[in-house]
């Protein structure tokens, strides 16, 4: 139980300040890197190595290559749905999700990934 | 050239409870992330450290900011609010190259040491993010003078 308190505290920390670093910055355009900043990778690894030791944080980003791909794409499939589809951003980023996941399990599937 | 700038201004915008939003979501994030890991073995949990969900809760909040404040000046700002969300996605599509780059670099160099590790690959997204960025932006540029030169 303690050990998801201090995940959610440090998530929290890490995403906020990320976020309001991405608010300050201008142009918009380069305030949307921060949109993909490794922040919960930050957090989650960091915990990662110290509960279940390096090799176990090695083997999380080996994975999170393929969610970073898959991120490539779910982030040009929402341009795309903002732009010429016009839709809303809510939807448009809630939709796009099941691109996320086909990518990014077809992509760990292609890879050999244990589950 | 553009020059990066910082807008501490822009804080002023957002409510008191999109931060709070902003902080749950990213606290939820990570022990949803945890969850998996526990679940499904770190393969699968490290897929979801590349999960655009915060993404989803940035891009809806720039869309929201920029409606605001147009039609605070009169207009209906449906169109510039979709405009600055993809504005938003078009970044975070060579954020996540970055991210790529983040993960490559910590799984060479974690097992030999963490300080480096987490080092090393944070700078590898600076790095590889504004990179690219920087890349589009000439690329962009060299498009428009093309476009707007014509033989006589």
């Amino acid at each position: 139980m303690t050990e998801y308190l201090v995940r959610f505290l440090v998530g929290g920390v890490v995403v906020s300040a990320f976020a309001m670093l991405s608010d300050v910055l201008r142009p918009k355009s380069f305030a949307g890197l921060f949109g993909a900043a490794p922040s919960v990778a930050l957090a989650t690894l960091g915990i990662a190595v110290y509960r279940h030791g390096p090799d176990y944080a090695a083997f999380q980003s080996q994975a999170m290559m393929a969610g970073a791909i898959a991120l490539a794409v779910y982030s040009v499939v929402v341009c795309h749905l903002l732009v010429r589809a016009r839709l809303r951003a809510a939807p448009a980023t809630l939709l796009s999700l099941v691109v996320w996941l086909i990518v990014a399990f077809g992509l760990l599937t292609l890879a050999g990934g244990q589950t | 050239m553009t020059l990066i700038r910082f807008s501490p201004s822009s804080l002023r915008e957002g409510r008191w409870y999109e931060y709070l939003i902003r902080f749950a979501l990213g606290g939820a994030v990570t022990v949803f992330t945890g969850l998996i890991s526990s679940r499904y073995g770190p393969s699968v949990g490290g897929l979801f450290l590349a999960l655009p969900a915060i993404f989803c809760a940035s891009a809806t909040l720039i869309e929201k900011h920029e409606i605001r404040r147009k039609r605070e000046a009169g207009f209906a700002g449906e169109r510039r609010g979709q405009g600055a969300a993809a504005v938003e996605a078009a970044g975070a599509a060579l954020g996540a190259l970055g991210m790529l780059g983040f993960a490559i670099v910590f799984s060479l160099t974690v097992e030999s040491s963490i300080l480096v590790a987490f080092i090393g690959s944070s700078l590898a997204w600076l790095v590889v993010s504004v990179a690219a960025w920087r890349v589009r932006r000439k690329m962009r540029s060299v498009r428009k003078a093309s476009t707007c030169y014509r033989e006589p």
